[in-house]
């Protein structure tokens, strides 16, 4: 059959797919408006291959400062990176503490509308502004150091879980919690028996996957003086110490991998 | 009733029986984790002075910034411009340097081993140091600006979008790709006709979704001098001009909701 078709048919020697849209006129305009587009901002962030070449020799002169790493200040070096795992894990513990209200709070299927909004609302609010902004705010609140980055990732932690303990919450088996509601529970221990035990177990696995974001993003909030080893860090660049940096930059990737292999081997146990 | 639950010890048995060892491994683990917190609490360095002074600071950080400086969104239309344009440059990079990335990261397309892990190192490096570590070290490369802006941002997504598009090819229907081959198909005819189109919804998804992210990201890459509107709220927070930092804020905000209502827009388009 197929040998017919092939046998009749004019050989075709090239094949185009079919365009994705179909109306020319509109194809043609996206793609000419996306080109301007693109011209435009090119320009407008002086995008040129001038620039581009002057930056390779300093790629070449900043690696050789940079190679080999300078771990003879370990001290700096471990003070810091241990500021900013105690940070990380403390704003991770109480996030996630404060983070279940937030969810109970943003579950649409738990609370009255005018609740689910103002929980939403600060949700949205959190995830939106960038951590290093909020920093800044407890910076001027309460002064340089730790406490003011411990107290941003705790904030930034509480929208994070309750978003996501909310999606939890909302996707529940509802057999489960009508049954318990049957036997006439209140709200309280509808929550404790119905729900808690279908969520519970994944706010661990969250939690590990929190304190990952929260260790990198401390690493960065002693840019604005929110302690742990940004600033260590900040300050070597500012000072052309390249290879005390990449210091920094390799033991800051080492302990990423470590928590990713740990949290990985926790999390298949758990399962 | 279950029947089961008379199996597993008693009507109200409803625990499965756990061995004596997994229970004391489970103890050590709890164990170790409230002993990491308390570690980590103590390397907060409180000053309760300051933190009884916050919220006479918090008030008078409100009434600085409190009315916003309405005549100033004039002046912050050109940054507001330039971080967009930042993310968008930065995103097309990313997606422009990913592809190969991902094709060397993917199980089925990789070449050998040694590809295999050069595009592991990629992924994890790009994704282990933060956004604005990577405009930290490309201001000193390519000189402070939004050049600095756009090459950080390209960077720091690559290893998000390589590592999530790696996994779409990952999941490709190799059929396709057999078929291509079976016509006696080059290499590059396979990934132009046999792979590439089955990734397309994907990457394109992929990078709607970190574009939305880095909006959010080159609105603070300018803390360090890499361009965009956080230059200009850096400047205004180091002259203590608080009624212009509420208008900044504001318009990160507008452009975080409005760049996030976008990009689900489009992505609904792509999937």
């Amino acid at each position: 059959m197929s040998h017919r078709a092939a046998e009749t048919e004019p050989l075709r020697i090239s094949w185009r797919p079919p365009p994705k849209i179909r109306n020319p006129l509109l194809r043609w305009s996206l793609l000419v408006g996306c080109g301007l587009y693109i011209i435009y901002a090119i320009g407008d962030v002086h995008l040129n291959p001038e620039r581009f070449i002057a930056g390779i020799p300093r790629v070449a002169e900043m690696l050789g400062v940079m190679l080999p790493p300078d771990f003879s200040r370990w001290d700096l070096l471990f003070s810091g990176l241990s500021e900013s795992i105690q940070m990380a894990v403390i704003s991770t513990a109480i996030g996630i503490v404060l983070g279940i209200p937030v969810a109970v709070g943003a579950a649409k299927n738990l609370v009255p509308a005018p609740i689910y909004y103002l929980f939403r609302g600060y949700i949205g609010l959190v995830r939106t502004l960038p951590e290093v902004l909020i920093a800044i705010f407890f910076v001027k609140a309460i002064g340089f150091g730790a406490f003011a980055g411990m107290l941003t990732l705790t904030v930034a932690s509480t929208a994070f879980v309750g978003k996501l303990l909310a999606e939890e919450i909302e996707a529940i088996d509802p057999g489960q919690v009508e049954a318990i509601r049957a036997t006439g529970a209140g709200w309280s221990k509808v929550l404790i028996y119905g729900i808690q035990p279908q969520v519970l177990p994944r706010s661990i696995g969250l939690s590990i996957y929190r304190w990952d974001i929260n260790f990198r993003e401390s690493v960065i909030l002693g840019i604005v003086g929110a302690g742990g080893i940004g600033a260590t860090l900040y300050n070597a660049f500012g000072r052309y110490e390249y290879d005390f940096g990449l210091a920094i930059l390799l033991a800051m990737i080492a302990i990423v991998l470590i928590a990713e292999w740990g949290s990985g081997k926790i999390r298949r146990s758990i399962k | 009733m279950n029947p089961t639950s008379h199996v597993l010890g008693g009507p109200f048995g409803a625990r499965k029986p756990v061995s004596r060892i997994k229970r004391l491994g489970g103890f050590t683990v709890k164990l170790l984790a409230v002993a990491i917190v308390v570690w980590s609490a103590t390397g907060l360095d409180i000053h309760w002075p300051f933190i009884l002074d916050a919220p006479r600071q918090v008030l008078d950080l409100g009434l600085r910034m409190l009315p916003p400086d309405i005549s100033f969104v004039d002046d912050i239309v050109p940054p507001m411009l330039e971080t967009i344009n930042i993310a968008t440059l930065g995103t097309v990079l990313a997606g422009a340097l990913s592809v190969p990335v991902a094709l060397m990261a993917a199980q089925n397309t990789t070449i050998n081993q040694a590809t295999l892990w050069a595009a592991r190192v990629i992924v994890v490096s790009s994704r282990s140091v933060n956004e604005l570590i990577w405009a930290i070290i490309f201001a000193e490369i390519f000189g402070p600006g939004p050049f600095a802006g756009v090459v950080a941002i390209a960077v720091s997504s690559v290893g998000f979008t390589s590592k999530l598009i790696a996994e779409g090819i990952e999941e490709i229907d190799s059929g396709q790709v057999e078929a291509v081959t079976a016509t006696g198909a080059g290499q590059g005819k396979v990934l132009a006709y046999g792979i590439v189109p089955q990734i397309m919804p994907t990457v394109a998804g992929v990078l709607t979704f970190r574009w939305d992210i880095n909006i959010r990201q080159s609105s603070v890459i300018g803390l360090v001098g890499a361009g965009g509107i956080g230059i200009t709220l850096n400047s205004a927070m180091n002259l203590f001009n608080w009624d212009q930092v509420s208008v900044i804020l504001l318009a990160i905000l507008l452009a975080v909701l409005a760049s996030d209502w976008v990009s689900n827009i489009l992505r609904r388009q792509f999937i």
